[in-house]
């Protein structure tokens, strides 16, 4: 488990949650990002820009 | 069998990525479940010496980065050294650009949207008269559905065209043109893996722009000799691969609206049942063996 970084709130990923993956924070829905899985460390995911996408 | 009669050695994948996004770990959990030995190249720590042929340890690189610039400069680089890679330089370069994407269909026959492109304000202006009202106004650049503008009238018009001006970078300031085409309330969305259209989604929404990255809902459409001959010819067009079609249901027939390069299918699988990471897994092994035989002989 960790700290959301936007709102506080406590995160928990999945056993199978890997290093780079996004998850979204259940309080506030912020796009957060698996820094490290052990132990966890979330960061705020990067915004889109504009060349993102398909 | 390899000169000692043995299996070949398995290949081994590079996933050039940016994040690991639901696509990407369906991905990295299929080739893990085939033992597969896999690098996660992340695409930001990547520093790539460009005078000698990376050596990242890797038999072909599964390019997945959601940045189009890092995926076309890194897959250019690869591309000049032989690097085999899903999907090619050349694919990203014209699918990453929906003029560059236009040119190929209407160079190949594959049916799309009258389109027309203008450089200036004024002569944008008189593209969307010519077309007639409405027009789809889009960035050369761009993906999601994001900037792209249903223009309904002469004023409307006016205003993207000075917004775009002002606003933009020097790519809005190439003015890109469609005929709009009225959908049924939906469209298609068709995922093609080499030769074969593997499988195929309706995206319904009530609103025009039908991505479903933007709400709009998924469900199966079946894939007619006709929708895959389309498709495989819309992918062939824009150097085949690993891609996503978009299709409108035009009064006429269908149209190639544009072609995914990195294509998100999170969606999709259980809509279709078609375990769409594994066929591209399938795909990227397939080009990975190729390129072994190939350096071979």
């Amino acid at each position: 488990m960790a700290k959301c970084p936007e709102c506080d709130a406590d995160v928990n990923v999945g056993s199978d949650a890997v290093k780079g993956e996004i998850v979204s924070c259940p309080d506030c829905g912020a796009e957060l990002e698996v820094k490290e899985t052990v132990p966890l460390a979330l960061a705020l995911a990067p915004e889109a820009a504009e060349d993102w996408g398909e | 069998m390899n000169s000692r009669g043995g299996p070949p050695p398995a290949p081994r994948v590079g996933v050039l990525l940016s994040r690991v996004r639901v696509e990407e770990k369906l991905l990295l959990q299929e080739l893990q479940s085939r033992g597969v030995e896999t690098t996660v190249i992340d695409d930001r720590e990547l520093v790539l010496a460009v005078e000698k042929r990376p050596d990242l340890g890797v038999d072909v690189v599964l390019e997945r980065c959601i940045q189009h610039s890092t995926a076309l400069y890194a897959l250019s680089i690869l591309d000049t050294w032989g690097v085999p890679s899903v999907n090619r330089y050349e694919v990203a370069e014209i699918c990453g650009n929906k003029l560059l994407t236009t040119m190929r269909l209407i160079r190949d026959g594959v049916p799309s949207p009258r389109t027309r492109v203008a450089f200036t304000p004024e002569s944008a202006l008189a593209a969307v008269e010519e077309l007639g009202y409405p027009v789809v106004m889009k960035p050369l650049i761009g993906s999601w559905g994001r900037l792209i503008s249903k223009v309904n009238d002469r004023e409307a018009a006016e205003a993207i065209v000075e917004h775009k001006d002002v606003l933009g970078t020097y790519l809005h300031s190439v003015y890109y043109v469609q005929e709009y085409v009225p959908k049924p309330g939906r469209d298609i969305r068709a995922f093609v893996v080499g030769d074969e259209t593997i499988c195929a989604i309706y995206r319904y929404s009530d609103h025009w722009i039908t991505n479903t990255a933007r709400g709009g809902r998924a469900t199966n459409c079946p894939v007619t000799p006709e929708l895959n001959e389309l498709c495989v010819r819309a992918a062939r067009a824009v150097g085949g691969g690993v891609v996503a079609i978009d299709v409108l249901e035009g009064a006429e027939g269908p149209l190639v609206n544009e072609v995914n390069y990195t294509m998100e299918f999170r969606n999709s699988i259980d809509t279709t049942g078609v375990n769409i990471p594994a066929k591209v897994v399938d795909y990227v092994l397939e080009v990975a063996r190729a390129a072994t035989v190939k350096a071979a002989t």
